[in-house]
């Protein structure tokens, strides 16, 4: 039987993570669409496998302000998740919750913030669960945790955790909306251990 | 003038009267070393504490203690000399209210730690420093003054 090589590996789990951002893109445009009550269509999410130093500048203008919403991942697999959202799309899912105007662009509140987090938590449960579902394994989340900062600042985060490991990282592109594009971008960064355990449980020889 | 930009996981040179760059620093750390007589100075991007600590170490530039010293070598064979080398350093801020100390929590200070322990090493006095807190971080290094800029959302212009 051949051996795998480690690109091989890669290439694999490149498709597995593609087929969760599938999965997972539609569970969340499912929850918003609930939660906005209003009508969502999603394209097919992108997945990059970029360098870290290509990261900064995947999602957005390095200075460019952004939302970002962190999560540590628990349970049998353990590491961290991260949802980048656009400043305008922030804003517009805010004004859709909050049953403002779309072009309210005011500074957030605390109740938007609040908002904020509840989207990201929203959003990535959707992820996580389908990640959970395609392993069978128990995954859970804390809290999530808000940072609204410049774009690289923000991808620092990942970045050092992937820079850990390696010089990639991964990330996938989705793209929801109605009339206006929500664009979001999840950024999953499970740990070494952890890497190993998702590969096996899928089936993936090493 | 002309910019010299710096990404994630480098490092360049820069004589004066050019500024050398690079853009929203989160838990990283940047670096500036600069000769004030012959205003040859150069910035570093680093990453991450400790090279020895990781596997997969090839990329210098990612690490404080690789980082700087591949800075150093950089900015005498550029022209500055070592003895008047100063050094500045911001970044190494918690980007996310994560509780416990455990893994990416504080790698901000461990790299700002890294950082000022790699310099005081080499015999390099650290002018100034803005690290820490929870905030992004663009900066810019003049060697013409040896000025260190930082800029951040919603604040006003620091030099240090």
């Amino acid at each position: 039987m051949a051996k795998f090589s480690l690109d091989q590996v890669n290439d694999m789990y490149f498709d597995v993570l593609k087929e969760i951002g599938n999965i997972g893109a539609g569970n969340a445009t499912t929850a918003i669409s609930n939660l906005l009550n209003i009508k969502v269509n999603m394209d097919v999410p992108k997945v990059a496998f970029l360098t870290f130093q290509e990261l900064p500048s995947a999602i957005s203008a390095e200075e460019d302000t952004v939302v970002g919403i962190y999560l540590e991942v628990e349970s049998d697999i353990g590491g961290s998740m991260m949802f980048v959202l656009k400043m305008e799309s922030a804003h517009y899912l805010v004004n859709r919750l909050m049953g403002r105007p779309d072009d309210y662009a005011e500074e957030f509140n605390e109740m938007d913030l609040s908002a904020i987090k509840e989207i990201g938590n929203i959003i990535s449960g959707s992820y996580l669960s389908a990640l959970s579902s395609m392993t069978n394994m128990v995954i859970t989340a804390s809290v999530p945790y808000l940072a609204i900062d410049m774009a690289a600042a923000i991808l620092s985060v990942p970045a050092i955790q992937f820079g850990q490991y390696g010089d990639n990282a991964l990330l996938i592109q989705t793209e929801f909306g109605d009339e206006v594009k929500i664009q979001g971008f999840f950024i999953l960064m499970p740990d070494v251990e952890s890497y190993d355990k998702i590969l096996t449980s899928l089936g993936i020889a090493l | 003038m002309a910019t010299i930009k710096v990404g994630m996981a480098d490092l360049n040179i820069c004589k004066a009267p050019n500024m050398i760059t690079t853009l929203g620093l989160g838990s990283c750390i940047g670096i500036a070393m600069y000769d004030p007589v012959t205003k040859v100075g150069g910035l570093a991007h680093i990453m991450l504490p400790d090279s020895t600590q990781m596997r997969n170490n090839s990329n210098i530039a990612k690490f404080a203690d690789t980082g700087i010293e591949e800075l150093l070598k950089r900015v005498i064979a550029a022209g500055a000399n070592r003895r008047r080398l100063v050094a500045k350093i911001a970044g190494g801020a918690k980007m996310f209210e994560v509780k416990g100390l455990s893994g990416i929590g504080n790698v901000g200070e461990r790299n700002a730690a890294a950082s000022r322990a790699k310099l005081k090493q080499l015999g390099i006095p650290l002018l100034a420093e803005d690290t820490g807190l929870n905030y992004g971080r663009t900066v810019e290094l003049y060697p013409e003054t040896g000025e260190f800029y930082i800029k951040a959302v919603g604040k006003t212009l620091k030099i240090i």
